[in-house]
């Protein structure tokens, strides 16, 4: 298998150049090709360009390429070129890069992809700098390179008992021969003191002291403030509004009906959409005179969806042959006629916004034909290709600026808060903070797509998987799928069921679609994790005993497709080390010993290059209350965590965010609009349910991977499995019912 | 209308309408950005600042109704013994990840410890469950809030 960071990768294409900056520093630009990553889905190869900048005193400066959503990666990628540079960390200043792909690289938080897309890259940007370094202090000594060593942003020659600090040396070393990226020496792991360090995060000063850093935060000179209404029906049109008496009242600067229908003609949720701009000069008088907002609109077909209405119809669909098949292998309904046990099954969840606690928001200023935009975007190069192309204006003529983001997970890989600043900024000619409110976040998101899964089983006398059957029912348009509601035609247990068939079945839907922190996992593996669970319980088998005997040998399942795709090729020896371990860390072999009505479930998963087992205690009270006692999480991201601190933050967030989803968050559909509007009715997870997450990580000799996502997934099957296991109830739709759960 | 109020133990005169909440007077009038916008409804905590000590939601805390009351934001905190104890042990304890809800953390962790120095893990539910972290830091604000209390603390691996 390979995810395919191997250095030949970067042999040919790779560019270093150096300048001389003013002040005598030196100015590494590393242009170098992305390695070529196996996987599908993942973006092409691009120039990456990474940045390094050395001033005379030895301060380095570190350009920090990716938004920086909350994963921590504007402190770990610094750190792998720190590392490689081999200067101390406390003499390195990371700089936020704006966006510019030319010279950056792709610059997007998603899919656990900046660690694996850039690890060895940026050891390799760091490891080049120091070369040159190295390099200026060996042709002022007259000394070979090799007699050299470097140790905190010092060169130091041994035989002369001469040394000099890489601030002295840079401007020199900018007039080195640039090395080949691909030939770089590179440090062994062992001698690692960077990576691997716990490294709190570069912004946490600025964080716990209030400091300006969010999108929201961002004030521009001249800078007016705006709402904007949207048809809370998906894809409704406006007919009027009462704009003239908006117009009147206190703080107002400006009220106009925006119609979309020629800049998108189409009606993309991502583009702009029809609806009222109030511009006012204090985003509360635009809230207030919001309140007075007397609007008509053509509310569409999409009003006569419900989530109730997608429920029966897929019930009904469940009913006849799918519409089409993922996979056949062997032949599934012989099987089960000739299965010893048949185990049926019908599982849902629901839709779910991804609640940022920042609402969406952005400052937009448009002169001409230019803007500049200062934007909580996790992936700012589509947005601003959107906006060009709304405005009718050169691609090249929209700059971002990327400020930092109260939490993402997915949303902002859309850019719609871009397009509607944009679009107000110019009608009113002066810069805008567009503000969403909650309701707005909530009512206008790309949801995580609701699904249906009716499963069938069956298992011979010893208990073993000898047929499996999904009848996926999703969302789309005609034969295509929905944005993230589709299946993958290799999930487990396909390849480790010979009798096996995914059939699927979509229903028609106008509500948007879209990525959400583990994308697809954080759904599939509920009712796959939840289902393999009732098979072993039907097989009268140990969980974990009966998970491992379905994984089997230690081998890569390769997709089907036959082409390597790491993304997609499953390993089950990874899988079944991480699921031994987390077995032995939660002491699940005694779990029997656990008082009545609390227990113990466990789950695994595989998404985003990450292997994850997982275990969950929890307790169920007479009332059915749930409390959540322990949560145990092992996981395999490769050889190398760059930063502990870090990593263990992620899985313990992302476990706590699961586990959120499973027992209080749902987003339904009434009429073509979405019901929820705040907190009260969508619920995060708070202080006095958060269990403690105890982290393990199994080092393997693969390469490092991203830690956003992976952890997710298992805990919602672990907890529903525990949750059976303390009460016999089995929890097949989501978010769980408590009332079904009284003793 | 003009009103004075008290804020980190400065005076700051605003020509606003009373029913604007402190919170915008503090964020878009007076650029103190560090209370945060999260629900406008007193759900999440984001905005939590302080009125005489005590934690209040500032999204939902007309102007005119402050009156008198010192306001304390996280601007402040710096000069409370208990506020800068707390943001040491954020950092030493790396607890942020996107860092949004944590100025309303510190803000309500900052009254609790003023109240009660050295809090049960009940007491700390019980003040801090008001507020909403979306990456789910919980396991480390819990372990900051014993650093700073001086209580010994396991460690935020577990």
């Amino acid at each position: 298998m390979s995810n395919g960071i191997a250095a030949s990768g970067l042999s040919r294409r790779f560019f270093l150049k150096a300048t001389a900056v003013a002040g005598g520093g030196l100015l590494l630009h590393a242009m170098l090709p992305l390695p070529v990553h196996a996987a599908a889905g993942v973006a092409a190869p691009a120039p990456l360009n990474a940045f390094i900048r050395i001033a005379p005193d030895g301060i380095v400066t570190i350009m920090s390429k990716n938004p920086e959503v909350g994963q921590g990666i504007k402190t770990s990628l610094p750190q792998v070129i720190a590392e490689e540079l081999d200067v101390a960390w406390k003499n390195v200043r990371i700089e936020q890069a704006p966006l510019d792909e030319a010279k950056f690289g792709p610059q997007v938080a998603g899919g656990s992809r900046s660690t694996p897309v850039n690890y060895d890259p940026l050891r390799r940007v760091g490891a080049a700098g120091r070369q040159m370094l190295v390099a200026a202090a060996a042709s002022t000594w007259g000394v070979a390179p090799s007699e050299c060593r470097t140790e905190a942003g010092v060169v130091y020659h041994a035989g002369s008992n001469r040394s000099l600090g890489y601030g002295a040396l840079a401007a020199k070393a900018a007039a080195m021969p640039v090395p080949d990226l691909a030939s770089v020496t590179l440090k062994d792991p062992k001698t690692f003191s960077i990576i691997g360090q716990r490294i709190p995060g570069v912004d946490n000063a600025k964080i716990v002291t209030g400091q300006k850093l969010f999108g929201i935060d961002v004030t521009v000179p001249g800078m007016l403030y705006a709402v904007y209404q949207k048809c809370p029906v998906f894809g409704g049109k406006i007919v009027s509004a009462n704009v003239q008496s908006l117009k009147a009242l206190p703080g107002v600067h400006d009220a106009f009906i925006v119609d979309s229908s020629v800049v998108n003609p189409s009606g993309s949720h991502e583009g702009l959409n029809d609806g009222v701009a109030i511009v006012a000069n204090s985003w509360w008088a635009a809230s207030q005179a919001r309140e007075q907002l007397q609007a008509t609109w053509n509310e569409g077909p999409v009003a006569a969806q419900s989530s109730t209405g997608f429920a029966a119809d897929a019930v009904k669909l469940s009913q006849q042959s799918p519409e089409s098949y993922l996979r056949r292998d062997g032949d599934a309904a012989a099987a089960m006629q000739n299965a010893a046990h048949v185990v049926e099954a019908a599982y849902s969840y629901p839709f779910l916004s991804h609640i940022d606690l920042e609402p969406q928001n952005c400052t937009a200023h448009v002169q001409n034909d230019r803007v500049v935009f200062w934007a909580p975007t996790q992936h700012p190069a589509p947005g601003a290709k959107l906006v060009a192309e709304t405005l009718g204006i050169p691609e090249g003529n929209v700059s971002v600026n990327i400020t930092r983001i109260g939490g993402g997970f997915g949303r902002r890989l859309r850019n719609d808060y871009m397009v509607e600043a944009a679009w107000i900024s110019r009608h009113v000619g002066a810069p805008v903070k567009l503000l969403w409110n909650r309701q707005d976040d909530m009512q206008h998101d790309f949801y995580r797509p609701a699904g249906f899964h009716f499963f069938k089983g069956g298992l011979d006398g010893n208990g073993r998987v000898v047929a499996f059957r999904d009848h996926f029912v999703t969302f789309g348009h005609g034969s295509t799928t929905a944005d993230v509601a589709d299946m993958d035609a290799n999930e487990p247990p396909a390849l480790l069921v010979p009798n096996l068939e995914y059939g699927q079945s979509i229903m028609e839907s106008g509500i948007p679609t879209g990525s959400m922190r583990a994308p697809r996992a954080n759904a599939i593996a509920f009712v796959f994790q939840s289902f393999i669970d009732e098979l072993a319980h039907q097989a009268g088998k140990d969980p974990v005993e009966f998970r491992l005997t379905l994984l089997g040998e230690p081998r890569v399942l390769v997709n089907s497709t036959g082409i390597p795709d790491a993304l997609r090729d499953f390993d089950t020896g990874r899988m079944s080390n991480v699921l031994r371990r987390v077995a032995e860390i939660s002491g699940w072999s005694t779990r029997d010993r656990l008082p009545a009505r609390t227990a113990k479930g466990v789950a695994f998963y595989f998404s985003y290059l990450g292997y994850f087992a997982e275990v969950v205690q929890a307790s169920v009270a007479p009332s059915g209350e749930i409390r959540l006692d322990h949560v145990w999480a092992v996981g395999d991201v490769g050889s190398q965590i760059i930063n502990p601190s870090g990593a263990e933050n992620q899985v313990q967030g992302a476990a706590l965010d699961g586990l959120g989803q499973a027992l209080g968050q749902a987003i339904t559909i009434d009429r073509g609009r979405v019901v929820q509007a705040n907190f009260d009715t969508v619920q995060p997870l708070r202080m006095n349910q958060a269990p403690p997450v105890e982290v393990h990580f199994l080092a393997t000799d693969h390469p490092p991977t991203g830690l956003g996502e992976p952890a997710l997934p298992p805990v919602i099957p672990a907890l529903c499995n525990a949750i059976f296991a303390a009460t016999g109830k089995r929890i097949r739709s989501l978010p769980i019912d408590t009332d079904m759960l009284k003793a | 209308m003009i009103y004075t109020v008290e804020v980190n133990h400065v005076k700051r005169t605003v020509d606003v309408d009373g029913d604007m909440p402190l919170l915008w007077v503090l964020r878009d009038e007076l650029d103190l950005k560090g209370s945060k916008f999260g629900c406008g409804a007193g759900f999440c905590g984001a905005c939590t600042v302080h009125l005489n000590g005590q934690p209040v939601r500032s999204c939902i805390t007309p102007i005119a109704t402050v009156g008198d009351a010192r306001v304390a934001t996280i601007e402040g905190m710096a000069a409370s013994t208990v506020g800068k104890k707390l943001q040491a042990a954020w950092m030493e304890l790396d607890v942020p990840q996107c860092g949004y809800c944590q100025a309303g953390q510190i803000m309500t962790a900052t009254a609790l410890l003023t109240a009660t120095p050295q809090p049960t893990d009940a007491e700390i539910d019980d003040a801090m469950t008001g507020n909403v972290c979306r990456c789910c830091t919980y396991t480390r604000i819990r372990a900051a809030i014993k650093k700073a209390s001086g209580m010994h603390t396991a460690s935020v691996e577990e």
